[in-house]
């Protein structure tokens, strides 16, 4: 299936999850600063894992950087 | 070292006490390590952090710097237009940081970066609502700081000009109108250029002083960091002394009685 992550579009497998999306992204998905969002909505950390993603949603990982 | 005990001297923001009144942004800096020894010298110890696209090549992680320093990291909006995308970033910073407070900045235009009015009430309203601790970036319009205020801001935080242009305070008379008037803290935010800049702010009133790129793209970050300081500390030291009025003619320090007739 192909999702739109961070702009790009990106295939993954069918019942790939918002975890294995923050992986593609290449994001240390453990480390604290990593959030994501799948068509506007936050998706809480303890659901990354279940939550699966279906063709065409798009997907926002971002991280903290420096910034005023 | 000032002691904690001083209570007089810390800053009351968002129901926390902190024993520094300057703010530290982290962007603009040359690399992650004149960051970290400009953050230090600074005596900060909130210092704002943005949200952008994980990109898999940037090198170092700020938020491990700030962390190390045990500074407490507070997530901006910058970048964000409308109320929508604020509240959004809001919402990733929250699960991102694990902290309900954000640095609300809703901008108008890329030219000016100053704030959008409408669009900044409308977030602030919302994020009040579901719970957090917001603290705005405003024009130093005082009726536009008094409206934040009532919409539950746990502070204001006014511009003293454009962000990044080192222009210093442009209207120092609107920033003691809202000092006047403000129940919240308030805490200057842009345009400080140089240490002269962040005293001024402290002598208006302020409680505090927000700056970053006067640090950050300093010939020598770590040395303006520390003079930052000790310029914050000095503002807030004289506006607490309670300085002499401006007369238009001398006034003698030297008192005339017993002068000698020396013919």
């Amino acid at each position: 299936m192909i999702i739109e992550l961070n702009g790009q579009s990106v295939e993954l497998p069918a019942g790939a999850t918002v975890a294995d999306a923050v992986m593609e992204a290449g994001a240390d998905g453990g480390s604290r600063g990593v959030a994501v969002a799948v068509d506007g909505e936050v998706i809480r950390r303890a659901e990354w894992g279940k939550t699966k993603l279906r063709s065409d949603q798009s997907v926002e990982v971002v991280r903290a950087v420096q910034g005023g | 070292m000032r002691s904690k005990a001083d209570s007089g001297t810390q800053l009351q923001l968002g129901g926390r006490t902190w024993g520094s009144r300057l703010i530290v942004g982290t962007g603009g800096f040359r690399s992650l390590e004149a960051m970290e020894r400009a953050l230090v010298a600074s005596g900060t110890e909130i210092v704002t952090v943005a949200l952008r696209r994980v990109d898999s090549r940037a090198r170092g992680s700020a938020l491990e710097v700030i962390d190390g320093l045990g500074l407490f990291a507070l997530p901006n909006t910058a970048g964000c237009y409308t109320a929508r995308d604020a509240v959004r970033t809001a919402h990733l910073a929250r699960e991102a940081f694990e902290t309900d407070w954000i640095k609300l900045e809703v901008i108008g235009d890329d030219r000016t970066l100053f704030p959008d009015a409408v669009e900044l009430i409308d977030a602030a309203q919302q994020l009040v609502h579901e719970g957090f601790t917001v603290l705005p970036y405003t024009n130093d319009d005082p009726i536009l700081a008094r409206r934040l205020e009532d919409t539950g801001c746990a502070a204001v935080m006014p511009l003293g000009s454009p962000i990044g242009s080192g222009m210093g305070i442009r209207n120092p008379y609107n920033i003691q109108i809202i000092v006047e008037r403000a129940s919240v803290p308030v805490v200057l935010d842009a345009g400080i250029g140089t240490p002269s800049d962040a005293a001024l702010a402290m002598e208006l009133g302020c409680d505090g002083v927000l700056l970053s790129s006067s640090v950050a793209r300093a010939k020598e970050p770590e040395r303006m960091a520390g003079a930052m300081r000790q310029a914050v500390e000095a503002g807030y030291a004289a506006r607490r002394a309670g300085r002499i009025p401006r007369k238009l003619h001398a006034q003698a320090s030297t008192a005339d009685e017993g002068l000698p007739d020396l013919g």
